[in-house]
């Protein structure tokens, strides 16, 4: 239905990306004590704006972010970058746990108020169609 | 909802992290041992880990998204460093030289690795405890 579409935007592939990111900042954390592991994240705002196109170039918003030259993107795949550690180390693990966890801790933050945002619209079209 | 992935990513990480400390209690606990000869003296152990990628998990179920990776322990090693020897003729371990090994086990080292250990351990319980009420809270949308 094109009208429930347009009501809740974006918002499902919102969710589903934000969750790919947790899983991603998850595996980073796991992988903290893993010599060579290298750190990877999504550059969030480049993948939802350019999910409308077939080729995708990964934008970096961010100093830390590694230029990346674009791929196809489909609806599934993200753009991965490697995070650029602020101090190296010997094993060649680049996991900074305090950088992780607080980019766990933001990607949470964005999940929940996608979701508080989701269910408000989806009251609002209840009550509606209650006719209240 | 690929936030299950987060469970078996940071159980993972919970199994591989334990038995790095239990190794490392291991290793505190033979601090003083001795021996008659280098061969037979207790070695510091320590865990392997590696990356498990995508398909390359067995016995998982289920598939991880791209670029996501658990934890394993590839295996248990001995350290190839040789054991202190102690010129001490008194000990009744002491062989036909009067020396005994002692286990090279450098507590310091030890305590460093457990607190790493530790540390990594309750990141990962943290992202379960978050991942799971984010669940909760998406199974009850609307209600």
């Amino acid at each position: 239905m094109s009208i429930i579409d347009g009501v809740f935007g974006n918002s499902a592939q919102v969710l589903s990306l934000r969750a790919q990111r947790s899983e991603l900042i998850t595996s980073n954390l796991a992988n903290a004590d893993t010599p060579g592991y290298k750190a990877v994240d999504i550059d969030f705002e480049s993948v939802l704006s350019s999910t409308s196109s077939s080729v995708t170039q990964g934008q970096r918003t961010h100093e830390n972010h590694i230029a990346m030259d674009g791929g196809i993107s489909g609806q599934g795949d993200m753009n991965l970058s490697y995070r650029t550690p602020n101090q190296p180390r010997l094993d060649g693990n680049t996991v900074e746990t305090d950088t992780e966890r607080m980019a766990f801790t933001d990607n949470a933050l964005r999940y929940q108020a996608t979701l508080n945002f989701l269910d408000g619209r989806i009251k609002s079209i209840v009550s509606t169609l209650r006719g209240e | 909802m690929s936030l299950n992935n987060v469970f078996n990513i940071a159980g993972s990480a919970l199994n591989a992290q334990s038995v790095r400390l239990n190794t490392i209690s291991s290793n505190l606990a033979n601090v003083d041992t001795v021996a008659s000869s280098p061969e037979d003296v207790y070695k510091a152990r320590y865990p392997v880990f590696s990356s498990v990628y995508g398909d390359a998990i067995n016995g998982m179920g289920k598939q991880h998204g791209a670029g996501a990776a658990a934890v394993r322990v590839d295996g248990i090693v001995e350290s190839e460093a040789s054991a202190q020897e102690i010129h001490d003729p008194q000990h009744p371990m002491a062989n036909e030289d009067g020396n005994v090994y002692k286990a090279n086990i450098n507590s310091v080292d030890e305590m460093v690795n457990m607190i790493s250990a530790s540390r990594t351990y309750q990141s990962s319980i943290e992202a379960i405890n978050t991942t799971k009420q984010l669940m909760i809270q998406t199974l009850s949308l609307g209600r």
